[in-house]
């Protein structure tokens, strides 16, 4: 047991049930008379709905419903709503036009559902789904920003005029214009955030199962936080009562963000099934996942930095079109404003930032929270340029970061956007990825590259992130619908073994094993005696789920404010039991002694004494369980430094990644094998943002053209390295763990250092993501890099 | 998927039957192309009639200077048969280079000439070594096969029974993949047979194709310098969002450059 603790390389204790195929996941429950839901999907990105003829689907083999917008609207179903409003310059909330379950007069995206079929198999709603006719008025689509904000553009929305959501500001205007008044150099960039497909590798998936007897509901999804969904289609959606409605996020195959939202099919399934007083079932397929998953990034940005004739920074200008999609999912709005403009200050103490973003609707599948969601696309910003500036004075790119981090004797730090960064070492995590990456000998190879006629460069990358964001009134202050704390229960049986509940959800990142290791650590309970339990309202107290790298930061200080209630009674049953005074009760790691004495009695007994109390404190309940709700202090910032070094084949334009340092700090580290899996899997993820991944629809049809795995690049093993991952520990001060947070910095850090690579070796920054050989070829043949080659 | 008739002959003679009294039959033999067009139903074949019990049109056999493979044999066996490595290596390179292991474990060298699919990767032996496609009815010549995209020469109801690869001097296959399907996006075949040179591009355009101006050059002087400065037009080559014409004629150059390095070994 002295190895599973807290900072123990522990195994996952989930992975044998993955492995060996016994996960449960949506798709794998069925109920008892269970139908199957098919949606009729638009084939056009905009279109007005002339009529919709249902007659023959509904005389089809198996059928047993066929809902269309007009169910919908008879029913008067809420439309899925956003759950944080973001305020514009004037001070007038966000545009957020209706979004019904089906459409009811308009598409407005391909993949937009237009009818579902209720039937006995999926293959026969299918077949009926065939069999709808819709008579469509098509419409001249907009699909990318910058045209959908010139005068005279398709309009998506009647109420969202100009297609704009919004147009925000944050920052301090003046001092920025200040700033660049007595600027001695000036950088500016123009650079494109790609559209990402989230792709988990598990698709959406939803049973609706309503009970008339007992007039309750239960839905079984594929969720990251199944209360908040509960609270969503509780309040706002379906109009039904909290208690009767009972959500279960089993098994959840990877989300990235993209199962936090409330989505039209699940809500239609829970609709349909209290309709027919029978469970429906829906499960996406690859391509509705494509279609209807909510996409991410998606930015086109111009940045200007101002700086001194030493390279110090004076001065950041943003100014930003973020895609909004169709419609306005549920966290859209505070992805590219409070996750995005926030983070602008980076690791460095420029004073004056000032940012606008406008937000903009277009003929595109909804854009909302991706892994790392609005700070990847900030990190993205600040490297690019700094790198920018330093190429620009022919400074060393990491001499000019070093010149303007934020110094580590000065945090608390107060950034020029609302932060206050906790804790961090940001020079020496440089210096520690600069040895590792062999950054002083990068001239040899780059020399030894181009014998052979290839082209090299090296990148830097240095992020800062926030993570658990918190508390609860300044996310609300800020236009959250939410509060952001999180809960947890610690649940002792009479035998000694453990429940842990928390509100958050695991889906993949390993929680049933840190969260295990903590309770084991505090409570000295062996790992094989502690069970997590989550993903169930109703067994779980109110909990707010998993996003947003909050889970150990929050949830698990939760869970160590749980364990010091178990410990204070704990105190003083032991008391009793030794025949102390409590305050002589000393406790270390599931021993409870008397202090000065060799009496002890171990947590087990405290236990079954407490469930069995025979010789038990009068005044004292019986039972041993805790409740805690923890809301942070602030926000934890994890920060670090990734170093790319690539090789690109002049003659094809394949990059080859030759090198990959990351040395990240995440404060604390609960299970360091966990960890690196999370580092690897981010910087995976950002690697394909940055050379693999992108959505591309058609600009004159909008057609999806990246609607399949074909086309749709994700990483493959073989497109990535060996990644060389250090870590530095400076403890977040702020909460009892002292953890940050790690699931998204990969993510948010790999495609500015890729990118910066790339830019380095082939000599320009005119290139944009995702920079496959193709792309690169172009900047080749652009810049005559070939020559040599040939 | 809509439902079909399954049928699986055991003989040449029943399949041509099947196929002959079906409505709208196809026949399908590692089905790694009609499964996923059928789940996507994207076809609705009344009937398919499975090759892969025919016995006769298994096997790999290497003589009189020329390997026979028949047309339901998987991919997997030619990448890792002893007599096409000795023979042919470029082949078994080609065929343990296609899509991936449960691909190569169930796609056949017969369906993938028959279905000639642009970015497929046999078309190139065929073309490439010159080989003859045997069916049930007649001899084919390489160059008559492929007539374009998705198109061969077969006649309905015609079932390929094997192809007959002659043994070149040297040859090489090279492939750039689509990043994405990791199909060829630019594939070339070279090989120096007893009739001269042959340079086969898959993947970059419609259908397979030669290079008659590549031939000519590696004709004069077997080496990748030979290639130096041969254009291939960007007009007849394949566009879309992983590779313009352009991109796709620049690449035949160098691929072709690395098949016949390949081929130098």
């Amino acid at each position: 047991m002295a190895n599973q603790g807290i900072g123990q390389a522990v195994r996952r204790k989930e992975d044998f049930r993955f492995i060996t195929g016994q996960g449960h996941y949506t798709d794998d429950i069925n109920r008892p008379g269970q139908l199957y839901a098919v949606f009729l999907r638009s084939p056009h990105a905009f279109a007005k709905i002339r009529s919709i003829n249902t007659d023959a689907a509904r005389k089809m083999p198996g059928v047993v419903a066929v809902y269309t917008g007009k169910d919908v609207a008879a029913d008067k179903v809420g439309g899925l709503i956003c759950g944080w409003t973001v305020k514009d310059k004037q001070g007038n909330p966000h545009k957020a036009p209706r979004h019904d379950i089906i459409a009811i007069d308009h598409v407005r995206h391909v993949g937009d559902q237009v009818a579902v079929v209720i039937a006995r198999s999926t293959s026969e709603a299918r077949d009926a789904c065939e069999a709808i006719e819709v008579d469509y008025d098509v419409l001249a689509p907009v699909t990318d920003v910058r045209s959908a904000l010139k005068p005279g553009a398709p309009q998506v929305h009647a109420d969202a005029p100009g297609n704009l959501c919004y147009d925000w500001e944050f920052g301090d205007k003046a001092s920025t214009d200040q700033a660049f008044a007595k600027a001695a150099h000036v950088t500016k960039i123009e650079l494109v955030n790609n559209r990402l497909s989230p792709n988990p590798m598990e698709p959406r998936s939803a049973i609706g199962e309503y009970d008339s007897g007992t007039d309750s509901t239960t839905v079984y999804t594929t969720s990251q936080n199944p209360h908040v969904i509960r609270l969503i289609l509780c309040a706002f959606v379906l109009g039904l009562p909290e208690h009767k409605v009972r959500v279960i996020a089993p098994d959840v195959g990877g989300g990235f963000g993209s199962k936090i939202f409330n989505y039209a099919e699940e809500t239609v399934c829970v609709w349909a099934a209290r309709k027919l007083k029978k469970p429906v079932k829906w499960t996406s397929d690859r391509t509705e996942a494509f279609l209807t998953d909510a996409h991410g990034r998606d930015h086109v940005t111009h940045a200007e930095l101002a700086l001194d004739k030493d390279g110090k920074f004076l001065g950041l200008r943003v100014a930003t079109m973020a895609n909004m999609g169709a419609y306005l999912s549920t966290f859209a709005s505070a992805v590219p404003t409070y996750l995005y403009a926030l983070l602008l200050a980076g690791q460095y103490t420029t004073p004056a930032i000032y940012a606008e973003v406008k937000a903009v609707f277009t003929n595109t599948t909804p854009v909302d929270a991706y892994r790392g969601a609005g700070r990847p696309e900030a990190t993205y910003v600040v490297e690019r340029i700094v790198e920018a500036a330093a190429r620009e004075l022919k400074m060393d790119p990491a001499e000019i970061r070093r010149r303007n981090f934020v110094p580590v004797d000065a945090f608390p730090y107060q950034t020029p956007v609302a932060c206050v960064y906790d804790s961090g070492q940001y020079a020496k995590a440089l210096d520690e990825a600069m040895k590792m990456a062999d950054y002083a000998n990068f001239a040899k190879r780059k020399a030894e590259s181009a014998r052979k006629g290839n082209l090299r460069g090296i990148g830097i990358c240095a992020y800062i992130e926030a993570c658990g964001i918190a508390p609860s009134a300044v996310v609300g202050s800020l236009g959250a619908g939410v509060g952001l704390w999180e809960s947890a229960q610690i649940r002792f049986n009479a035998t000694g073994s453990v429940f842990v509940y928390t509100g958050s959800h695991s889906h993949g990142q390993g929680h049933e094993t840190t969260f295990a290791q903590i309770v084991s650590d505090k409570l000295g309970v062996p790992m094989e005696n502690i069970e997590v339990v989550h993903g169930d309202t109703a067994l779980v107290p109110m909990g707010m789920g998993t996003y947003g790298s909050r889970s150990l930061a929050v949830g698990g200080s939760a869970i160590i404010r749980a364990t010091e209630k178990i410990i204070d009674k704990g105190k003083k049953i032991a008391a009793h039991l030794m025949e102390a005074s409590v305050d002589d009760v000393a406790y270390d790691k599931g021993i409870f002694s008397v202090k000065g004495t060799d009496k002890q009695v171990p947590m087990a007994q405290i236990a079954f004494t407490a469930y069995v109390p025979h010789n038990y404190p009068a005044d004292l309940e019986p039972g041993l369980e805790a409740s805690a709700f923890y809301d942070p202090a602030n926000f934890t910032f994890p920060a670090g430094v990734h170093i790319a070094e690539v090789e690109i084949d002049s003659a094809t334009g394949v990059t080859t990644i030759a090198n990959w340092v990351a040395v990240d700090d995440f404060g604390n580290v609960i299970n360091p094998m966990i960890v690196e899996g999370q580092v690897h899997g981010g910087i995976a993820q950002g690697i394909g943002q940055a050379m693999l991944e992108g959505v591309v629809y058609d600009p004159k049809s909008g057609q999806l053209l990246t609607a399949s795995f074909n086309d749709y690049c994700m990483p493959r093993a073989d497109d990535l390295p060996s990644y060389k991952v250090g870590m530095i520990e400076t403890p977040c001060p702020h909460n009892p763990l002292g953890v940050k947070g790690c699931g998204e910095a990969g993510a948010i850090a790999a495609p500015a250092a890729l990118m910066n690579a790339i830019t380095d070796a082939l000599g320009t920054e005119d290139i944009n993501m995702p920079a496959t050989p193709q792309n690169v070829w172009r900047v080749i043949q652009r810049q005559n890099l070939a020559a040599a080659a040939e | 998927m809509y439902a079909f008739n399954y049928h699986r002959p055991a003989s040449l003679a029943d399949a041509a039957k099947l196929l002959g009294g079906a409505s709208d039959g196809k026949f399908i033999a590692g089905g790694q192309t009609l499964l996923p067009t059928l789940k996507n139903r994207l076809a609705s074949p009344s009937d398919l009639v499975d090759l892969t019990g025919i016995a006769e049109l298994g096997g790999i056999s290497a003589s009189g200077g020329a390997v026979s493979i028949g047309a339901i044999t998987k991919h997997a066996a030619v990448a890792t048969s002893a007599d096409v490595k000795k023979a042919i290596p470029a082949l078994a390179k080609l065929a343990g280079g296609i899509g991936d292991p449960q691909v190569r474990n169930m796609g056949t060298c017969g369906g993938s000439v028959a279905n000639n699919d642009p970015a497929a990767d046999y078309p190139a032996a065929v073309v490439g070594l010159n080989a003859t496609v045997h069916t049930n009815k007649r001899k084919i010549a390489a160059d008559a096969f492929f007539t374009g995209l998705f198109e061969t020469a077969l006649e309905e109801g015609e079932i390929i029974t094997k192809i007959e690869f002659p043994q070149p001097k040297r040859a090489g296959y090279e492939k750039f993949r689509n990043p994405a399907s990791r199909y060829a996006m630019v594939g070339v075949f070279v090989a120096e047979t007893a009739n001269g040179i042959r340079v086969a591009v898959t993947g970059a355009g419609p259908c397979v194709f030669r290079h008659t101006e590549m031939e000519a050059a590696l004709g004069k002087s077997f080496s990748p310098d030979a290639l130096k400065g041969i254009k291939t037009d960007p007009a007849k080559m394949n566009s879309d969002i992983h590779g313009s014409g352009e991109y796709r004629a620049h690449l035949v150059g160098v691929v072709a450059k690395r098949a016949v390095q390949n081929a130098l070994g």
